[in-house]
């Protein structure tokens, strides 16, 4: 499951990002990626939004400035109801 | 879980495509642009937005595209409609360069002449600004005014908006987009709102009515209309408060597409990516079941479900028949069967009149296609094709890239939306030559039968009759000037493209004189279907345009109007007439035209060559079967 969220958000990541999926891994971030400026940010989260049907809080999309955050949003997200 | 399993199920599916793309585009494949469109049209989100328009970056010198400079004044953030909007000019052939003015900084860059919009040279302006930025007055603080306020803030709007519209008539010659104001969809004062004829909502309508007027005493500019935009998608759906409040973005993700769509259907007719016919099936597109085996009281079409969305339909081809958009049939069946029932069936709203061009025979569809664009002279990439088999959708497709296919979701009741949807179809201004361009065609399919019966071309030219009236440019003929300019491709000698401003500015300034010229024959009236504009310098007349309308070539209209040309700079004192024929990828038809008349060549570059008429010793005579008349007026 990890690795599907993985593969999903890093298709999405270099899409709107503009780069090679390849460039895309989970030490990304507004750091080190070029085109991650504050456009770019407020694409991905509204694709990411888009991509898994869902609503980040603003808190959460302030977090969401690496790849490995928005993994842990996501993952928090996504965990089913008990 | 089971719903983000088909979310993943959606996204594997076009994978292949995506990998395909990106090894066609790493070796420079203009293919690559095909499967683009193929995956844009199957997944409009966010992130294919952004692939698309990456990948189209990378082969954008290699397609032919229109550049197209846009210009979006706004108080909120559109900067996430980008992406769709880029991929959905790639999608239509337009190539977009793009300036977003700051937020809210629209006053400074439209009164201020030296402003970095104008300085952009836009060829479109849109003005996008929201009810709750430009008179908040009247979107959050209505309740605290009384109805002499309210009436002064409505005023005092109206004032503003006309001040900086027509400043930015004055300042850019781009087409304007102004969008109108977004009525609340829960009033401050609930029901009574709609109590009070100084409500709210009817002080907002007011504004927008007046709007309507401003755009439509000027030139080039267009209202569209933002409240029926939200109230088409649903107030509430459109909105998103919480974006709105982080990130000053209005509208809500599942509708960033929408709006991207709403400009295109304007830049459509503005960069003249339109199409210019319509070819329909028959058999269960214009009436349920088939002829040839139904029969006439078999076929389901009337006011009652099942043959009621077929009416639809055809109610939605005669809006498009309205706006000067050519109706043509191309059906494989047998072609008196078909005729029986366009002619005699209760239920057609679509009669044999209506249609351009019709070819119905068993032959393949793209074949048909190509004969209907020669008969309509029109290029390929004029035509759109409605057909229910998907089969035949995809033939035409693969055979002829340039047609417009339309993609058809659903059953037939789908259909008459699907069509409306078009933007292709779109247009902004109609003129007489446009509502009645249907009738001429019918002309001209008699003026072909009279060719085929004629003994020798000379002798069909003098059945013909013709009636030539050649005159300067009138505010009348402008604006049908300005979109002959922008329309003709084939016989059009230097393709060079003309707003109505420009050609006013042309005119006033002297620096160039514009000439139209008007048809008549024994079958009708043909209308303006011709422009010429020279240039003086010294001795010499340059012709800067020269275009005839496709549906006049052929006749040697085009000889009596370089006769006239040639005579006019004459009496002006200019020794040579000279002119530039510019290749273009359609522009064939014009390539022979001044070697054809004795014109020598002077010059020639990678652009085009230069051809040059000696008038103290050459002259061009006018064909004595035309008519010929000038009118001399005073040019307004």
């Amino acid at each position: 499951m990890t690795a599907v969220l993985f593969d999903r958000v890093r298709r999405i990541a270099a899409d709107v990002l503009e780069v090679p999926e390849a460039r895309i891994t989970v030490d990304s971030s507004s750091e080190n990626v070029e085109t991650w400026d504050s456009v770019h940010h407020l694409n991905l989260t509204l694709a990411l939004e888009q991509e898994f049907n869902l609503q980040f809080e603003p808190e959460e999309i302030d977090e969401m400035s690496n790849l490995r955050n928005i993994l842990s949003v996501l993952g928090r997200k996504l965990k089913p109801a008990s | 879980m089971i719903r983000i399993r088909t979310v993943k199920w959606a996204s594997v599916n076009t994978s292949d495509v995506r990998q395909e793309i990106e090894r066609l585009v790493a070796g420079g494949e203009v293919g690559a642009a095909g499967l683009l469109r193929k995956l844009w049209r199957a997944e409009q989100t966010a992130s294919s937005a952004a692939f698309v328009v990456r990948h189209y970056e990378t082969l954008r010198p290699k397609l032919d595209l229109s550049p197209h400079r846009l210009a979006v004044l706004r108080s909120f953030t559109v900067e996430p409609i980008v992406p769709f909007l880029r991929a959905g000019a790639f999608d239509a052939k337009i190539d977009l360069t793009l300036y977003l003015s700051d937020f809210n900084a629209y006053v400074q860059e439209i009164v201020d002449p030296g402003s970095r919009l104008y300085q952009f040279s836009p060829d479109c302006i849109i003005f996008a600004v929201q009810t709750r930025d430009l008179v908040p007055a009247l979107w959050s603080g209505v309740s605290r005014l009384n109805s002499e306020e309210v009436r002064s803030t409505v005023e005092q709007t109206i004032a503003d908006l006309r001040h900086w519209i027509t400043t930015l008539r004055q300042n850019a010659t781009a087409h304007l987009i102004i969008h109108n104001l977004e009525e609340p969809s829960l009033p401050s004062a609930g029901v009574l709102d709609s109590q009070s004829v100084t409500g709210q909502r009817s002080a907002i309508a007011q504004i927008n009515r007046e709007l309507g007027k401003i755009c439509a005493e000027l030139t080039n500019v267009y209202l569209l209309d933002y409240n029926a935009l939200v109230a088409r998608h649903g107030h509430d759906h459109w909105h998103d408060e919480r974006k709105w409040l982080t990130v000053r973005l209005p509208v809500a993700n599942q509708h960033l597409n929408d709006l991207a769509k709403e400009w295109l259907q304007f830049l459509h007719p503005i960069t003249g990516r339109i199409a210019k016919a319509l070819v329909v099936d028959l058999d269960n597109t214009l009436w349920g079941g088939v002829i040839g085996e139904d029969g006439l009281e078999g076929i389901r079409l009337g006011v009652e479900y099942p043959g009621a969305a077929y009416q639809e339909l055809q109610r939605a081809l005669l809006d498009l028949h309205a706006r000067g958009i050519l109706l043509a049939i191309c059906s494989k069946n047998n072609r008196d069967d078909a005729m029986e029932a366009i002619e005699k069936h209760p239920g057609m709203l679509l009669r044999p009149a209506h249609f351009a061009a019709t070819r119905i025979n068993w032959g393949d569809k793209s074949q048909n296609l190509r004969e209907i664009a020669a008969e309509l002279n029109l290029g390929l990439d004029a035509l759109a094709f409605l057909d229910d088999n998907p089969l035949e959708r995809e033939q035409v497709r693969r055979e002829l890239p340039e047609v417009l296919v339309i993609d058809v979701r659903g059953d037939a009741m789908d259909f008459a939306r699907t069509v409306r949807e078009v933007a292709a179809f779109e247009r902004l201004t109609l003129i007489r030559e446009d509502q009645q361009r249907g009738d001429m065609y019918q002309a001209q399919q008699e003026r072909h039968a009279l060719q085929a019966n004629a003994f020798s071309r000379e002798d069909f030219f003098r059945s013909l009759r013709q009636e030539a009236e050649i005159s300067g440019m009138t505010k009348a003929s402008v604006s049908r000037m300005a979109q002959l300019t922008n329309k003709t491709n084939q016989f059009n000698l230097t393709t060079r493209r003309y707003t109505e401003l420009q050609l006013m500015e042309l005119q006033r300034s002297g620096v160039g004189d514009c000439f139209s010229i008007r048809v008549r024959d024994r079958f009708g009236d043909n209308g303006l279907v011709g422009v010429a504009i020279t240039r003086r310098r010294g001795e010499v007349c340059e012709i800067d345009t020269f275009l005839l309308s496709c549906r006049v070539i052929g006749r040697t209209l085009e000889t009596a109007f370089l006769s006239f040309l040639a005579e006019h700079a004459r009496a002006a004192g200019t020794r040579y007439l000279q002119g530039w024929f510019l290749p273009s990828k359609k522009n064939a038809p014009a390539r022979d035209f001044y070697s054809r008349h004795g014109m020598e060549k002077k010059e020639e570059n990678s652009d085009g060559s230069l051809w040059s008429l000696d008038l103290s010793t050459t002259q061009i005579a006018c064909p004595d079967w035309i008519h010929l008349q000038v009118l001399h007026g005073d040019n307004e």
